[in-house]
């Protein structure tokens, strides 16, 4: 069994009110903080921690702390990211829901450590029922003097509101959230300036998601080195994996960093094997927007080294064989799924979703999803493949945000390892037409050797 | 609560709105959440609570009394509920279903639930049905791929769907007078 630092008190009748967080250690990494620590040394535990941001792009949390800009006289924020729209992606909002304290806990800390005396949850609109939740925890702890002025008698304040979003999966990058917390469109700023300098309001501006700001609560409790002591190199401690798709049990786990990947799929801790009574065919190891990865690449990579749930090992052989640990998106599919299929269908999510700034990102997504309709329905010409591939390069690395890649990799990484099918899709047209095709006859996989 | 008038030959969009005591009332809590010189923040909860009020869609009206109620232009109002797709700017139907339809959610099974409830309601996905009951609509990701497939109505999350569960649900949902609301508690 790993250990659980998130997940230990989930299933503990009452966790859901203060008084039952309370009864199992709620708010003691507050005391901690605000009674015996600065603000940097807060910060300290953070940074020797190693955590890592569990948002999906993995960057450093203590470093990204230390780059907040602390002008004389401007007030500083912290927001949290619970805008969750990643698919593949729910794990924020079940610790929203299951132990709102932990999260509230988690935002008065370090928002003592970055000197904020106002911060926010920008929560995604579909969430309400969970941002009442988050309200009435708020309630609970204003009440109880774990909010507001002066709180523990230590001269430090803080308010913290719950903002929410109106179904945008582009709110969740950054700047795009801030925009649509300022009450416009979410379309992303031009960085810099980062929102460490320029942030909501053009003011100083840390933001977090849900699981790394919940995990700053063991950090303080135990110690950064504690908490470094979990997991391999530099994939420190524990992370929450939403796990769905084709496996028999469905559903987030907390995972100490460095698990197999073959033991989280196959365990019964875990997702208790692949469901169906059909073999393996691919997995999406971190949300929607990192690449699949082939049946013979997710045991083991390229290098025949067994793959482990770290940010190193998933991604270990680039783009060509690796793929990303991301938000923890995990999904499985067993050989009855279409990798066209589902590649058309994540086409769709990004069509649907650009902001429509950047047009290689908004033209190229609708463009991508038309090709790919047309490969999935028994439409397309073989050289649709190709002039698919071309799209996806055009768009990579030419928008203004991230998101233009996370449309691109999908498709890149399905042409990649499962042209075969793609082929396929190109010259039985008939076949393909029902939606269902490969659940009655999968279509044969070649597992193919990268190494060497 | 005032009906939009379907019939009304130049549409529904010049039905007159006005934010009811208790809709106010909240609009003026959520704005104490910003600094007063950005409470333009307070749009998009704003504009949730105003389409509630509103027999759940955005009429121009509405959107121009939200514009008024923060002093800032009409089309700064537009440019946002056009935005984001938690805003309907049409009429819709007392509960509208949101089916996920996502990949993790097509693993398991989405679109049968989608093609279930079209041949039950008889609509097809993105449509009302006559008697203004139910609208279909297929929905981006919801964060509950783990209890797929699953759809939204209001503010309640309906996981781990079956056939038989999608027709429970849409009997128990016919015979509720009231309209279900994403800002419902
Ligand atoms: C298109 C796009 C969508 C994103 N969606 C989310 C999201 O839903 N939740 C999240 O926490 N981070 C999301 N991110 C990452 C954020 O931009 C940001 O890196 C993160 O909130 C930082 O928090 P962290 O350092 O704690 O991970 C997204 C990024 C991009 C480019
Ligand atoms: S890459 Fe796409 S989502 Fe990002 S800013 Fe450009 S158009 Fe918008
Ligand atoms: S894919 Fe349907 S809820 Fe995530």
């Amino acid at each position: 069994m790993g250990r659980k630092l998130l997940l230990e008190h989930i299933n503990t009748p009452g966790i859901q009110g203060l008084e039952g967080y309370r009864a199992n250690g709620g708010y003691r990494s507050v005391e901690k903080a605000l009674r015996t620590m600065s603000p940097e040394a807060v910060l300290e535990e953070v940074k020797k921690s190693g955590l890592r941001g569990r948002g999906g792009a993995g960057f450093p949390t203590g470093m990204k702390w230390s780059f907040l800009a602390k002008p004389e006289g401007v007030p500083r924020y912290l927001v949290v990211n619970a805008d969750e729209s990643e698919p593949g992606t729910f794990k924020d909002r079940y610790l929203m829901e299951r132990i709102p304290h932990m999260l509230v806990e988690g935002m008065i800390t370090s928002s003592f450590a970055l000197g904020a005396n106002t911060s926010y949850i920008y929560i995604r609109g579909e969430y309400f029922y969970v941002a009442r939740i988050l309200e009435r925890a708020l309630a609970e702890a204003r009440a109880a003097g774990w909010l507001g002025k002066n709180i523990l008698g230590t001269g430090y304040d803080l308010e913290i509101y719950v903002h929410v979003g109106a179904g945008a999966y582009i709110c969740g990058e950054e700047t795009a959230l801030l925009e649509s917390l300022e009450g416009k469109r979410g379309n992303p700023r031009i960085k810099p300036p980062f929102p460490a300098v320029k942030g909501l309001w053009q003011r100083p501006t840390v933001v977090n998601n849900v699981e790394t700001i919940c995990a700053v609560v063991p950090i303080i409790n135990d110690g950064g080195e504690e908490y470094a002591k979990i997991g391999i190199g530099k994939s420190t401690g524990t992370k929450l994996i939403s796990a769905s798709g084709h496996i028999n049990k469905p559903g987030v786990y907390e995972i100490e960093l460095g698990v197999p990947v073959e033991e989280f799929i196959n365990s019964d801790e875990y997702c208790g094997g692949v469901s169906g009574g059909r073999p393996l065919k691919a997995c999406i190891p971190g949300g929607s927007s990192v690449p699949v990865l082939p049946v013979e690449l997710i045991y083991r990579t390229a290098k025949f080294e067994t793959r482990l749930m770290t940010y190193e090992s998933l991604s270990d052989g680039g783009f060509q064989t690796g793929s990303m640990l991301g938000s923890g998106g995990f999904y499985v599919f067993n050989d009855s799924a279409c990798m066209v299929r589902a590649t058309w269908n994540h086409s769709r999510f990004y069509h649907h979703e650009s902001c429509g700034q950047c047009s290689p990102c908004r033209e190229g997504t609708g463009w991508m999803e038309k090709v790919l309709y047309r490969l999935e329905h028994g439409l397309a010409r073989m050289d649709d493949i190709d002039l698919l591939w071309d799209i996806q390069r055009r768009i990579e690395g030419n928008t203004i945000c991230p998101f233009g890649d996370a449309a691109s990799w999908p498709v890149a990484a399905a042409i990649r390892h499962f042209r075969d099918e793609f082929e396929y899709h190109a010259t039985h047209p008939t076949k393909v037409k029902d939606p269902k095709h490969f659940e009655k006859e999968p279509f044969p996989r070649v597992e193919r050797s990268y190494a060497g | 609560m005032k009906k939009p008038d379907h019939g009304h030959p130049h549409g529904d969009n010049i039905v007159p709105f006005t934010f009811s005591e208790a809709a106010l009332a909240e609009c003026r809590e959520v704005m104490t959440h910003y600094p007063a010189e950005f409470s333009k923040s307070a749009l998009i909860p704003i504009l949730h609570i105003a389409q509630t009020d509103n027999d759940g869609w955005l009429s121009v009206p509405a959107m121009n009394a939200v514009a008024e109620l923060l002093g800032i232009q009409y089309i700064e109002v537009y440019e946002v509920a056009t935005f984001y797709s938690m805003f309907h700017l049409q009429p819709v139907g007392k509960h509208v279903l949101q089916v996920c339809f996502t990949a993790p959610c097509m693993l398991r099974g989405a679109d049968d639930v989608i093609a279930h409830i079209e041949k039950r309601l008889g609509i097809k996905e993105g449509q009302t049905t006559p008697d203004g009951v139910f609208t279909l609509q297929a929905v981006q990701c919801l964060g509950s791929c783990g209890t797929a497939p699953m759809l939204q109505c209001g503010a309640k999350y309906h996981e781990h769907l079956t056939i038989e569960k999608v027709d429970e649900l849409i009997d128990k949902l016919r015979a509720e007078p009231k309209r279900s609301n994403f800002t419902d508690r």
